[in-house]
């Protein structure tokens, strides 16, 4: 079902994406390209606009200008809440419910086939907890119990904030291989991270720092154009040769 | 609008109040509790509980109803849970519906139970027909319903939201006539009342206890209970964006 859709051209396209929030010039003209099934890393400084941008891709976030391209359509088109999957920073699950109950009312929502709940609690290894009441979980789990609804109905776009903020290593091992199977059988995935050691796994990167792309490339690509020996210096030799523009220290999120 | 989406919706939020047995003990029993109180209260003035209790009848539907949505829906917007839904295949209309049956069914049942109650043990006389009084009932809870979903767009707290409360039903509930009968009031008052829809949903109880048989002026207050409440939830519709700043 995943790579059914293939189809041509970019899975997401933004040109001049511009955000404007509370005033400030969050997000100044972005344009990028990312192609399909591929992995994304969306790397930076927290508050650099990670989070804005995928709202953008979304749909969900009011831009001030330019164009967003999802699936060869414009972000936030009806046609894409079926072919889209959003988990957001803070788990957006109903607490007092329990993993199954949350997943079932998702499951109906969207569609999906019967059985699809219990394949994403695999998925996400919450297998043991389906009775469990979200709210009773740890913050990782209930992470994972957002991941897995957003994994409901095999979305061809993933656009995840964070998933593996506080995660042991060995879980976000298992999601980072979860990510790059789902990316196999055709899904792309946009992924957000504060950790730049998670650089080295995806396909293609895209640097950001105060609303602006410092970088978009292969993970290899950058370190050689930068000769940098980690993502983490190269990030900083991006910077020192990015000159600072007035509005870079009051950007939002 | 989808069936499937919104039979779905409703389930998941009678489900969350299962899960919650203390909240909806409270729904339940608290109306009970307070008309038990204030037949006791008027014990040596049967005509006076008479005239309240009714009115109370068709106000502890909306008050409930008002507090329960306002916090529900305003949990949906603080952890997120609202903003995925609408980057989901859910209609608004799938949403709001959902909620109005999941809770629509609950101000049944205590309205069900708070009549039982006043009509069988506290003697509470009414003359017009039950399911009547079963159908203002629902309506008020409904409309409170509708309220709340509406109050909810503007609080950004929990506190906030409960704060609500005292400022949109309180006014109501001083004007609506349960104090001083609404045509003895200053004109003003009475203006303010007569724009007010707690004031029909007493007035609708009222009645149906003084008249047998559907009366031409329950169903208009009828009406007007079921026009503020749409009015409301298309309201509440218009604030459920999808688009975000």
């Amino acid at each position: 079902m995943m790579n059914s859709k293939a189809g041509p051209g970019p899975a997401i396209r933004t040109t001049g994406l511009t955000v404007v929030r509370g005033g400030r010039p969050v997000l100044h003209g972005l344009d990028l390209e990312i192609p399909r099934g591929s992995v994304t890393g969306l790397l930076g400084p927290s508050g650099c606009g990670k989070t804005t941008l995928l709202r953008s891709v979304v749909g969900v976030q009011r831009t001030a200008g330019g164009a967003v391209e999802v699936l060869g359509r414009p972000a936030g088109d009806a046609a894409l809440r079926h072919r889209v999957g959003y988990v957001t920073q803070a788990p957006s699950v109903y607490a007092d419910l329990t993993v199954t109950e949350n997943l079932d009312y998702f499951a109906a929502v969207l569609g999906a086939p019967k059985g699809d709940p219990e394949r994403v609690i695999r998925q996400v290894g919450l297998t043991g907890h389906e009775n469990d009441p979200a709210g009773r979980l740890s913050g990782g789990q209930r992470a994972r119990v957002s991941l897995a609804a957003a994994l409901l109905g095999a979305p061809e776009l993933l656009v995840l904030d964070e998933p593996t903020v506080g995660l042991d290593p060995v879980l976000r091992q298992d999601l980072w291989q979860l990510f790059r199977g789902l990316a196999e059988d055709g899904a792309t995935l946009l992924v957000s991270s504060h950790v730049m050691d998670e650089a080295t796994r995806c396909d293609r990167l895209l640097l950001m720092r105060d609303g602006r792309l410092l970088a978009h490339d292969t993970p290899a690509a950058l370190l050689a154009a930068t000769g940098a020996a980690d993502i983490d210096s190269a990030f900083l030799r991006l910077v020192e040769d990015t000159p600072r523009t007035a509005d870079t220290v009051e950007t939002g999120r | 609008m989808n069936t499937r989406r919104t039979l779905a919706t409703a389930r998941r939020v009678l489900a969350q109040l299962r899960h919650d047995p203390r909240t909806l003990a409270m729904l339940l029993v608290v109306p009970c509790v307070l008309l038990t109180l204030l037949r006791y209260m008027y014990d040596g003035q049967p005509d006076t509980f008479d005239r309240i209790g009714p009115a109370l009848l068709g106000i502890f539907p909306l008050l409930v109803m008002f507090l329960v949505t306002s916090v529900a829906m305003l949990r949906e917007r603080t952890t997120g849970t609202l903003e995925r839904l609408l980057t989901m295949p859910l209609g608004k209309l799938d949403l709001l519906l959902g909620y109005a049956l999941a809770f629509g069914l609950v101000a049944l049942v205590q309205a069900a139970l708070a009549s039982a109650l006043t009509i069988g043990l506290l003697g509470l006389d009414v003359a017009g027909p039950t399911w009547l009084l079963f159908a203002v009932a629902v309506g008020d809870g409904l409309l409170g319903m509708a309220l709340g979903l509406l109050v909810s767009a503007f609080a950004a707290t929990e506190f906030q939201a409960v704060q609500f409360l005292p400022a949109v039903l309180l006014p109501q509930f001083l004007l609506c006539g349960l104090f001083v009968p609404r045509e003895q009031m200053a004109d003003v008052l009475r203006w303010a009342s007569d724009v007010m829809p707690l004031s029909y949903a007493v007035d609708a109880m009222g009645r149906l206890t003084v008249h047998s048989g559907v009366g031409s002026e329950v169903v208009t207050d009828l009406a007007v209970i079921a026009g503020c409440a749409l009015l409301a939830l298309g309201l509440g519709a218009a604030t459920l964006r999808r688009r975000t700043p």
